[in-house]
């Protein structure tokens, strides 16, 4: 694997961190929750890092961030779009919207566009199943999606 | 009031309901319901401490510290019959119980926010609504078992909640609230906040603690229940958010009060996360005894469209299927078993007719297949086949024989497998086998699906006689799967077609439909 220069001030501020949590071990899960806030995913040189820092042997902390859905060790698109699979959002055709998704930016689940610019992901129930369908974009929530509103959606992250 | 109108506009999920009990369906919405743990959602502002104690917040605490010994306390609550929000029905006095009894230096008191079932809310709603209550109810178990720690696991899925909760930690520290003595009763408690990273079988009590301690949220053997060994290896209570929601107004209203309301075997109420092809969605706080009947067709406002209503599932991807005939059974955790279901953390999800009741199984079980911690063969492989067999037959590739292994596998992972997830996720095949074996049969006898979902088992057709050749359908067709010349009768090229159904949503002379 290629290594990756990790920005010398993101990696201090991991380190400090680290430090906050008194170099624990037990609170593994913690730093790497912060870790993916600064660097925005986990990659290979930000996991070994982390081991160094607490202690812990990096097969310990590959376990860790590979167990839990919501580390990931791959980059996310600039505009990360995410659609509820959960029962509500299921059951009133999320399905239908995400296939919509997949046509329209031609990528599967779990994959970024080519230019870095949108990722698609499926979520477990965000708790607005009221909302069902739901899909997020970043920090935006829309709510009752069809397949037609798709395009839209899209269009507003495209200039 | 103003200040429960502000809630109301950040909990986004109210606001739907809100507008929909303000039409006619208004009196149906509320009349059924008892607000115990949601008694402060929506009128408070969660965010000021004080409105929590104008409402009697803290009050339950000071007269545990001050005017009940901790067996007292335990005695009430064993007497109120509260037993566990968080799916299994435990009774709450008695776990306290068994912590209290273990002898130790450190105990831990550990409040599940997990709330994994995809399709409920209820826990979110009362950490965003009224924070304080869980808060006070942890501090008031230290009190009865012991302990001066409480840890809060919660979905990282929960910003808002996370931030009420850091909010009212602080400002209960202000007042004196948590911290050391408080009240100035030589009583020290404190929380923390830990937060768990997207695995939904954390929210199983030992993997809960193996995550606590930065681990891999793998299951252990019961026993040693947490209540022995648990955090650190601490004796360690785990209560689900709603449950101690109760616990303050349990100790200021008495159990006498409290077990007066529900059935025998089940006091007090269940908060649901109404959802699905209902016109009223949203949470509902109901006594237990209650109808499915009731909740569905009063509260819930009956089907959506005017549809006919098939089916609710409730207890999430370990519960079952309930049908029409289960209808006016009396909601409580006995009985839901009973069915083939189980009351869960609150889910419950109602489906009409256009819902195939093989996807839904299939839905549930691609939902344990990724779940699965993958620690014991029974459920990590077993669950992979169950689903391959459920997806053989709604591609119509199905036999008669594969429902009997599809049975036959169910029991053996209910049986042998580690932890609940396991144990519980062939419920919803089992349940809808039970239920719909016509449904089932049709799939894998007369290849057909009577709901139109299962993709491979329907055909999109035009019927010649209604076609007048608009060329809308054609136009629409992502993969131009539709021929056809203007003014002339179109044709669907089978082969081609990708059963979106867009053609049919845009044909203004219902010429298209699904066979
Ligand atoms: C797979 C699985 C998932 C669970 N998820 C949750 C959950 O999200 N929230 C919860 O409170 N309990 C959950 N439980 C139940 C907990 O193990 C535990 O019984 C509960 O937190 C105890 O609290 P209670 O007695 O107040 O219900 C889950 C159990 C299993 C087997
Ligand atoms: S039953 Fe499933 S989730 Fe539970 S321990 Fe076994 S593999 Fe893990
Ligand atoms: S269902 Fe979709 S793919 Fe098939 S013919 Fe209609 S529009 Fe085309
Ligand atoms: S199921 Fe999608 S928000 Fe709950």
């Amino acid at each position: 694997m290629a290594n990756i220069k990790l920005p010398a001030h993101k990696v201090e501020e991991l380190k400090e961190v680290c430090k906050q949590f008194d170099h624990q071990g037990s609170e593994l899960i913690n730093v790497l929750h912060a870790a993916q806030g600064l660097f925005g995913y986990l990659p290979a040189e930000v996991q070994e890092l982390v081991a160094n820092e607490l202690n812990l042997p990096l097969a310990h902390v590959y376990g860790v961030v590979t167990f839990y859905s919501f580390f990931s060790m791959t980059p996310k698109g600039e505009f990360p779009i995410s659609i509820c699979m959960g029962t509500a959002c299921y059951v009133r055709g999320a399905e239908k919207v995400l296939d919509e998704f997949k046509r329209l930016l031609n990528v599967k689940v779990g994959e970024t566009t080519p230019d870095g610019k949108y990722s698609v992901s499926c979520l477990r129930c965000v708790g607005a199943c009221g909302l069902a369908p739901v899909v997020t974009v970043g920090e935006k929530v829309y709510g009752r999606v069809t397949a037609d509103d798709v395009k839209g959606i899209i269009a507003e992250y495209n200039s | 009031m103003v200040k429960g109108r502000q809630l109301n506009r950040l909990l986004f999920t109210d606001p739907e309901t809100k507008q929909k009990v303000s039409d006619s369906k208004e009196m149906g919405f509320y009349k059924k319901q008892i607000r115990i743990a949601l008694r402060n959602c929506g009128f408070i502002n969660p965010e000021n401490i004080e409105e929590y104690i104008a409402r009697d917040g803290y009050a339950a605490l000071g007269k545990a510290l001050s005017e009940m010994t901790p067996e007292e306390v335990i005695k009430e609550i064993i007497a109120s019959g509260l037993r566990g929000r968080g799916g299994g029905g435990f009774p709450t006095g008695l776990k306290w119980d068994i912590t209290r009894k273990v002898q130790a230096e450190q105990k831990y008191v550990v409040c599940n926010a997990d709330e994994g079932d995809p399709g409920a809310f209820m826990d979110r709603s009362i950490l965003e609504g009224d924070p304080h209550a869980v808060l006070e109810a942890m501090a008031i178990n230290g009190y009865c078992t012991g302990a001066s720690k409480g840890l809060i696991y919660i979905r990282a899925e929960y910003p808002l909640a996370i931030t009420r909760l850091k909010i009212a930690i602080n400002q209960a520290r202000e007042y004196g609230l948590l911290g050391n003595n408080i009240m100035g009763t030589g009583f020290d408690f404190d929380v923390e906040i830990r937060y768990g990273a997207g695995a939904f079988v954390c929210g199983e009590e030992t993997s809960l603690i193996h995550s606590m301690e930065g681990n891999r949220g793998e299951p252990t053997v019961k026993p040693p229940f947490p209540s022995e060994s648990g955090y650190k290896g601490m004796p360690t209570n785990v209560n689900n958010v709603e449950t101690y929601a109760n616990i303050p107004v349990i100790l200021l209203e008495g159990s006498a009060w409290f077990s007066s309301i529900g059935t025998e075997k089940s006091k007090g109420t269940k908060v649901f996360a109404l959802a699905g092809k209902v016109n009223n969605v949203g949470l509902i706080e109901v006594p237990m005894g209650i109808t499915l009947r009731e909740v569905i067709f009063e509260i819930g406002g009956g089907i959506k469209d005017g549809k006919k209503f098939k089916a609710v599932q409730t207890g999430g991807p370990s519960g079952g299927c309930l049908t029409e005939k289960h209808l006016d059974i009396p909601i409580d955790y006995d009985n839901l078993l009973a069915h083939g279901s189980m009351m869960g953390s609150g889910g419950m999800i109602v489906m009409d007719e256009d819902d195939c009741m093989v996807s839904m199984a299939k839905f549930y079980l691609e939902f344990t297949v990724e779940e699965s911690c993958g620690k014991c063969a029974p459920c990590r492989i077993g669950n992979k086949r169950l689903y391959e067999m459920l997806e053989t037959i709604s591609e119509g590739k199905g036999t008669e024989a594969d429902l009997t292994r599809l049975r036959n596998l169910a029991y053996v992972i209910k049986d042998t497998s580690l932890c609940g997830l396991g144990q519980t996720s062939p419920n919803p095949v089992l349940s809808t086998l039970e239920n719909f074996q016509d449904e089932y049969n049709e799939h894998v006898k007369d290849k057909k699906c009577r709901a139109g979902q299962c993709k491979s088992l329907m055909q999109y057709v035009i019927t010649e006689d209604l076609c007048v050749g608009c060329t809308l359908c054609s136009r629409v067709c992502p993969v131009d799967a539709i021929a056809g010349e203007k003014k002339q009768v179109h044709l669907i090229n089978q082969e081609l077609c990708i059963k979106c159904g867009a053609c049919m949503d845009k044909c203004k002379f219902k010429a298209i439909s699904i066979q």
